[in-house]
């Protein structure tokens, strides 16, 4: 019995976990939650989650809920699997990754999930975007992204030199948010542009994922993606402000085949 | 060399800190904050916590802040001492981090908010938003119907023993209980009582109410 994810891909916090999962290179199911008919709401899905939101792992008997919950278990059972995302080789350095992971939860999550709503969700609901909250939510952000860009000018990632879940947790609103107009107020902070878009090498690529992503870029009508097969530098659009030039990074593959998810979508797109 | 606890002792977030060392045995001082005088926001205290929030804490060179991870860190620095905060086995652990996510985004905000419209603003000499936190109070009524269910289950939140999960939710639900006139939530519930019972009597937390002066 495999990994099984209960939700939508194209959900933030559901994203978050298959972005674990693909780092992981581990192999898993997504089972589709019906939003639109309210199956989150009801049972079964209750069982599995009882506040009623996606996404809910089962990994054999074992379920849990609360996306970042569910990263975490993965990253430590799967420790020595693909990349160490826990920063699990010394006390010290696992409890800066757990301090970022509650910023993220804490300082970032609320200001980005309203503006991805406003500005993402809504119109596809043909619901008016309420300039008056964007506007107040964006000096939020701002604010806190002024402490990221300090934060992100003395070391390359969140919680230090290496890449970790303090990181992978913000990819989702992101891959949202950055292609958006807006996204100007993280690419005018030169060292917030880099978070989660460094192109670090990471260990172990597995070919297979770059694949995944180049014929996703393949199948869509958009003109704009074009993965190259020998280096991803400069061929990719979205109003992504990545640097490229460094191939064989996992989590760029994840966040194009994210991005490929989002325009492919017709709107099935959900964020709870 | 003691643990410094920068925060004011009556606030929830370094309560929660406070609650955790007094579990492990962790000898602490408190390093008052002044949050009317803005003291929070000086650059002196943002060099400490660069969000202008309390708590922060020092131990030796170590300094640290978000309270969920300054909790984490002293139940695994000190995991051989005293009750076992973090779960005993990967899917122990695993419940622990869900219920932890569950305080923080499905609970906190709501107990947060009306806390600061009933309590906080009115000693503060201003007027609180009595329809919001009429609001917060019906969405509240929904959460502790889950954790009724939940703990109906199971004695704590993560399992049979007590973790970091159900000390988390300390602080915010004594605020609810004895400040805020909330105490139907946890009475009206049969479970939820009970474990309110339990965690509340615990000599750590009854320590922490000592050291406040409640």
């Amino acid at each position: 019995m495999g990994i099984k994810v209960h939700g939508i891909a194209l959900s933030t916090c559901t994203a978050r976990v298959l972005l674990c999962l693909c780092e992981k290179g581990l192999d898993y199911e997504i089972v589709p939650v019906d939003i639109p008919n309210s199956a989150h709401k009801q049972q079964p899905y209750l069982s599995l989650n009882p506040f009623g939101q996606i996404p809910a792992l089962e990994d054999g008997d074992v379920k849990v809920f609360e996306s970042r919950a569910i990263s975490k278990y993965l990253a430590r059972k799967y420790k020595d699997t693909g990349v160490d995302l826990l920063g699990s080789s010394s006390l010290t350095e696992s409890i800066i990754v757990d301090t970022w992971m509650e910023v993220e939860s804490h300082q970032f999550n609320s200001p980005m999930q309203t503006i991805i709503r406003q500005m993402v969700v809504n119109p596809i609901f043909g619901i008016a975007c309420d300039e008056k909250i964007i506007g107040a939510e964006l000096e939020k952000l701002g604010k806190v992204l002024d402490v990221y860009e300090e934060r992100l000018s003395k070391c390359k990632y969140l919680a230090g030199d290496f890449y970790s879940l303090a990181d992978l947790h913000h990819i989702p609103h992101l891959v949202y948010f950055m292609r958006n107009p807006r996204s100007s107020i993280i690419t005018s902070r030169p060292h917030d542009s880099c978070v989660g878009n460094e192109m670090k090498t990471l260990p172990s690529i597995d070919n297979n994922k770059y694949a995944i992503a180049n014929s996703f870029a393949k199948n869509t009508a958009d003109p704009k993606v074009e993965v190259s097969s020998d280096s991803l530098k400069n061929e990719v659009s979205y109003g992504l402000q990545f640097d490229l030039s460094q191939p064989g990074n996992d989590f760029l593959y994840m966040l194009l085949f994210l991005a490929k998810l989002v325009h492919a979508s017709s709107g099935e797109l959900f964020v709870h | 060399m003691v643990v410094k606890v920068y925060g004011p002792i009556m606030a929830a977030c370094p309560q929660r800190v406070m609650a955790c060392l007094l579990e492990k045995d962790v000898e602490f001082e408190i390093v008052h904050v002044d949050l009317e005088a803005e003291e929070h926001k000086t650059s002196d205290f943002l060099l400490r916590q660069p969000f202008g929030q309390v708590p922060a804490i020092e131990d030796g060179d170590f300094k640290l802040f978000e309270s969920r991870a300054i909790i984490r860190y002293y139940a695994a620095k000190y995991e051989e001492r005293g009750p076992n905060l973090l779960g005993n086995s990967l899917e122990g652990r695993a419940l622990v981090d869900q219920w932890l996510e569950v305080e923080a985004h499905n609970f906190n905000d709501l107990v947060y908010t009306l806390v600061l419209q009933l309590v906080v603003l009115p000693r503060m000499g201003k007027h609180g938003d009595v329809v919001l936190a009429r609001s917060c109070e019906q969405k509240l009524e929904k959460v502790f119907d889950i954790y009724e269910q939940r703990l109906s289950n199971a004695t704590y939140l993560a399992g049979d023993s007590f973790t970091l999960a159900d000390l988390s939710h300390l602080p915010g639900i004594r605020y609810l209980v004895n400040d805020a006139g909330m105490g139907h939530l946890v009475a009206e519930r049969k479970h939820v009582n009970a474990w309110w019972e339990a965690i509340s009597n615990r000599s750590a937390w009854k320590k922490l109410m000592k050291l406040v002066n409640y």
